[in-house]
């Protein structure tokens, strides 16, 4: 079990596809960032998901996709001190690209191609 | 490919055909002198401990959340690795293995929708898909080309 499930979180949305997390985030977070699979936040959980990967600040809120194997993916938020660290280290590791973060409605090409179909058939 | 590592990457359990080609392919791939684990989540991995209790057809069990932290930690990858996955998860655990580790990938696709599940990986990798859900028979046969493709 990582610490995420023993910290004070909101569900934003659950049991959806991995895609639709992603443009949840997209279009509901102040600033996005694009992150690979494997990174690591609140000290142990490792981000697990289909790159690109989103991951939003809402003000001091982080919101990110977490994925279990049996019950699907779902945004979570978190909101307090460790979040805000995770925040600025996002804008920091942006600040070395030399990119700024990307904002709501311009999502990498990549992330639109999986099917529509499965995805609405699936939650149902 | 003998001494190869070898990942078979289970999912949810729900679908019945998972645990028993799971069992299948470990067995047949350790013969052959690859060297297999078997991860999978607290359910699958209990419901191949108790079908093999004495560990005889998967020797080496693990847990799949782990399995993955210790690839991104560089302390373990594999050359190999099959992904079961019948549902939307089981394609975004595959493709976080794909982006994370340097093994060849197969995507085991079974279940009643395995068809357009298909349809939504993206990841590189060679596709095994059938739609059956309780017959393991089908995709077994499938999977026996593929290890003697292996093999060669």
């Amino acid at each position: 079990m990582s610490c995420i499930e023993q910290m004070k979180y909101t569900i934003l949305l659950d049991r959806i596809s991995f895609k639709e997390a992603r443009e949840y985030i997209e279009k509901n977070s102040n600033e996005v960032y694009y992150v690979s699979p494997g990174y690591k936040i609140f000290k142990d959980y490792y981000i697990i998901g289909v790159p690109p990967i989103a991951v939003g600040a809402k003000g001091d809120a982080l919101i990110f996709p977490y994925t279990k194997p049996c019950h699907g993916s779902f945004v979570l938020s978190i909101e307090n001190e460790d979040s805000i660290k995770e925040i600025n280290r996002l804008r920091e590791t942006e600040k070395e690209k030399g990119t700024a973060s990307v904002k709501k409605g311009k999502t990498p090409e990549s992330s639109s191609a999986s099917s529509a179909s499965y995805l609405n058939m699936w939650k149902k | 490919m003998t001494g190869a590592k070898v990942l078979l990457m289970m999912g949810c359990p729900e679908v019945p055909i998972q645990t028993s080609i799971a069992l299948y392919l470990s067995h047949k791939l350790t013969n052959s002198g690859f060297d297999v684990t078997v991860a999978g989540t607290t359910a699958a991995t209990k419901l191949l401990k108790v079908s093999d209790s004495d560990g005889y057809y998967a020797k080496k069990l693990a847990d799949l959340d782990k399995t993955l932290e210790d690839i991104i930690e560089k302390r373990a990858d594999f050359d190999i690795c099959f992904a079961f996955m019948h549902n939307d998860s089981g394609m975004t655990y595959a493709a976080t293995v794909s982006a994370i580790s340097q093994a060849k990938m197969y995507s085991i696709v079974f279940g009643r929708h395995a068809e357009e599940l298909a349809q939504t990986i993206e990841f590189d990798c060679e596709k095994i898909v059938t739609q059956d859900v309780h017959n393991p028979i089908r995709l077994k046969n499938k999977l026996d080309k593929i290890m003697e493709e292996m093999a060669r």
